[in-house]
């Protein structure tokens, strides 16, 4: 028991630095599920009409790979918070892992940790306080989802099990992150594991979820935001599946805890090797140090966003298999055919793709405030390089590598999408300008990374509040039936929808106006403030 | 004489904190300038803003001949700047950041780096976060010590270094005093200025409180008189300038007022003096007379 000791200790002071990141994400979340139900059951008051609405939603392979299957077609329930059960999981569970990582890895690697152990703390304290705290988050924001739906006048099984299936992909990514803590020396290659293993989860829930005859169902099983589906609140509620991501997280543990016992403090499992003695000779300027510093995450992006692309590309041309309904065929039939639909689908998958590589643009450019509040910022700005040149070189990688994220990505759904209806030659160029149209928004968003930094740079995380807030107007907007003013807000809602839709030159010219405004904003704001 | 550091009336708050308040600093080209002074006196805020990295509230501050917040990078180009909390790029080598950093200010003497590199015994293979403080510490001064420039800033550049490397550090530092290199030498560690440098400025709450040579400063305080007489003492008290008298018998113990100290001597030797010694003030007493006051407002940092 000696290895625990100053477990307590460490869970105060986690609960008192988080006292509200905490409390706020609670909120969000419990906030999120009961207005979305509410919405909903406003909206289908009877189920004929839910059954028509499920019926859709289950026929469209866009809708079934992004958010799942709807098991019970008569569920009000289901209905009201199937948007909610993949999505909301990635969310909660992103949230777990973050915060076990924060509390350990964050920790040894700034030396803090090195101060607790040499009092009476034990070696496997900081990781019990981590996943105290991460695990009794996860399951408060369940608790306090089911009660508030439950409050809502769903039926109080069904809310159960949705808090349970939110709260179980917490626990299985408090394990993930519980492990990835322990592989590297640094905490943000550490999170770099956590957000590969969340992506890959959601992507192989989509496969199984969308296989057109069932035949790959399986895959979902592999994944734990799948199995967080397959308790299917509301459809069954099938609490016994919570048994799986209690198993997972338990190994995880475990494991984590075997290698917290074979390595040093500070230490990660792979070993640093020693590099080069001397810089190559293209290491000479500012921008080719950011590059240096991003390239490495730049890569793995790129790699998954070629992956997501051709899996997009695969799904859109199994659309046809979806459309086994008389009711669905019709509803395709007013789409304006099946290629209207794949169009439809490659679109609504094109704009999703620009929100994930919108993230890489926030977290690139984000960089430049923790270069700057790790002070590593001044020994480069003491020597001859001028502040825009320093600002321009993150920004520059930022706004480069959201093209290349998003193009990749267009160019593997094009490939995929254009071999499987043979016609490789249309579809190809068609994706990479459904894709490029995703960049004004990128680019605006980022801008306004830049313009934090420049003028309020205490507030720069707030960028993620702010794309927060788009992504929620898009994805749920309409469910709340928020006025188009509100909508209008979100730059995403202003990107042409391609491929398929009309393409219009103003909403891109003045987006990119926008975007160019807020950078240069940026710029002035960083030259005219103190550094530190 | 040109300055290569003129500063004067130089303000800057934080919020309500006044960090720098009024502050003055002349720093002569080709010497060796020791900045002086406790943790929070304001020194690492006057270097920020000599950098441009700050601005300065009020004051006029001119470096190598420039404004350092409109001319930032041109002027950076012929100064290197050693920060006294250096972090480094996790995954860089050392030397990698050395080359980095050379080439950033214009031009690295490679021959010179190896050198430096052996002197300072730094393996520059290693990646950024597997280095101790006292050889990160290292990695920014063999590249700032590389670099061909005219100024050197170097603020608490041997926290973390050993003895051994502080007597390594001294010797380069030597050596750039030979080539007339200008140094601002930022320390709280009072043996590595009075060894090192030319003139020194003891800064105080935002303010440079005493600035001159070391035998100026010297001037201006006392110096310890021990004394075995073949006679009793006669009027010793009654001198000006005399202090802490402690008579024994024939032993007498004094601080004296160094103006004074003629005088004094006089009135000894007329005692008959069977053994003398004389010890000048140590940098360390000029410093706690600045800081007495401060000493004494808080009870638990008394040193006596």
């Amino acid at each position: 028991m000696n290895d625990f000791v100053g477990t307590g200790t460490l869970v105060r002071l986690a609960l008192r630095r988080d006292r509200i990141l905490i409390p706020v994400w609670i909120v969000v979340f419990v906030i999120t599920a009961a207005g979305s139900a509410q919405a909903s059951i406003d909206l289908y008051p009877d189920v004929q009409s839910r059954i028509e609405a499920a019926r859709t939603s289950n026929a469209s392979p866009a809708l079934v790979s992004l958010y799942g299957r709807i098991f019970d077609e008569t569920s009000l329930g289901e209905l009201s918070l199937f948007k909610l059960t993949a999505f909301g999981a990635v969310l909660v569970g992103l949230l777990a892992a973050m915060l076990v990582v924060r509390h350990t890895r964050t920790e040894e690697e700034a030396g803090r940790l090195e101060l607790l152990s040499a009092g009476v703390v034990g070696r496997y304290a900081a990781l019990a306080a981590a996943l105290i705290v991460s695990s009794g988050t996860v399951v408060l924001i369940g608790l306090l989802s089911a009660l508030a739906l439950i409050g809502v006048g769903l039926p109080a099984s069904g809310s159960l099990a949705f808090g349970l299936l939110w709260a179980s992909a917490g626990l299985s990514f408090a394990g993930v992150g519980a492990l990835t803590a322990q592989l590297t020396e640094g905490a943000r290659t550490a999170n770099g594991f956590t957000g590969i293993v969340l992506g890959v989860s959601y992507v192989l829930r989509a496969i199984g979820d969308s296989s057109a005859d069932g035949k790959s169902e399986w895959v979902s099983w592999l994944s734990p935001i799948g199995w967080s589906q397959q308790i299917r609140a509301y459809a069954g509620d099938r609490f016994v599946v919570v048994l799986v991501p209690l198993a997972f997280m338990a190994v995880l543990v475990a494991a984590s805890m075997a290698l917290i016992r074979r390595r040093d403090v500070g230490a990660g499992l792979v070993r640093p090797r020693p590099g080069p003695a001397t810089a190559a000779p293209s290491l000479r300027s500012p921008l080719a140090l950011a590059w240096r510093l991003h390239r490495g995450s730049l890569y793995g992006w790129g790699f998954a966003f070629l992956l997501l692309g051709l899996l997009v590309g695969n799904i859109a041309s199994n659309v046809d298999g979806f459309v086994t309904s008389d009711s669905a065929r019709e509803m395709v039939e007013k789409l304006g055919g099946v290629n209207g639909i794949t169009d439809a689908f490659l679109a609504t998958e094109m704009g999703m793709v620009g929100l994930l590589a919108s993230a890489f643009g926030i977290q690139a450019a984000l960089r430049l405030r923790s270069e700057e509040t790790a002070l590593r910022a001044e020994p480069l700005l003491a020597t001859g390089v001028s502040r825009a040149q320093w600002v321009g070189s993150h920004v520059l990688v930022a706004l480069f590598g959201t093209a290349v994220l998003i193009l990749v990505a267009g160019l593997g759904s094009g490939i995929s999408s254009g071999a499987s209806l043979g016609n490789m030659g249309h579809q190809v160029p068609r994706m990479l300008a459904a894709a490029a149209v995703q960049l004004p928004a990128i680019w605006l968003v980022t801008g306004l990374v830049v313009v934090l930094f420049g003028f309020a740079p205490k507030l720069v995380t707030g960028a993620w509040v702010l794309f927060g807030i788009f992504l929620l107007i898009g994805q749920f907007g309409s469910i709340f039936d928020l006025p188009q003013s509100v909508m209008n807000l979100s730059p995403y809602g202003h990107t042409p929808r391609l491929p398929g839709g009309d393409f219009s030159v103003a909403p891109v010219i003045w987006l990119t106006a926008i975007a160019a405004g807020l950078t240069g904003a940026g710029f002035a704001g960083f030259r005219r403030r103190d550094v530190g | 004489m040109t300055s290569a550091i003129v500063v004067s009336g130089l303000h800057k708050s934080y919020g309500s904190t006044h960090a720098l308040d009024g502050l003055d600093l002349d720093v002569a080209t080709g010497e060796v300038h020791g900045f002086l002074g406790p943790n929070g006196a304001g020194k690492s805020t006057t270097i920020r803003v000599l950098l441009g990295l700050l601005r300065g509230d009020e004051g006029d501050v001119s470096l190598l001949g420039g404004d350092p917040w409109h001319d930032a990078a041109k002027l950076h180009r012929r100064l290197a700047y050693v920060p006294g909390d250096v972090n480094l790029w996790p995954n860089l080598t050392g030397g990698e950041v050395i080359d980095l950093l050379g080439r950033l200010r214009g031009g690295l003497d490679s021959k010179k780096r190896d050198d430096l590199l052996r002197r300072f015994d730094l393996d520059p293979t290693k990646k950024g976060r597997t280095y101790s403080k006292g050889n990160r510490q290292k990695v920014a001064l063999v590249a700032a010590l590389a670099s061909d420039v005219e100024l050197l800033i170097l603020d608490e550049p041997t926290s973390g270094l050993d003895p051994l490397m502080e007597e390594v550090f001294r010797q380069c530092i030597e050596e750039e005093r030979q080539h007339d290199r200008t140094v601002l030498l930022s320390s709280h560690i009072l043996s590595e200025v009075e060894a090192l440098c030319d003139r020194i400025s003891i800064i105080r709450r935002g303010k440079v409180v005493e600035t001159g040579t070391l035998s100026d400063l010297r001037h201006l305080t006392r110096t310890s008189i021990q004394a075995e007489l073949a006679g009793t003492v006669n009027g010793l008290a009654q001198l000006p300038g005399v202090h802490d008298l402690d008579v024994e018998g024939n032993r007498v113990r004094c601080e004296v007022d160094t103006a004074q100290l003629d005088a004094v001597m006089r009135q000894l030797s007329a005692s008959g003096i069977k053994s003398l010694v004389a010890q000048p003030p140590t940098l360390e007493e000029l410093f706690l007379r600045h800081y007495e006051d401060d000493v004494a407002a808080e009870p638990e940092a008394a040193l006596r």
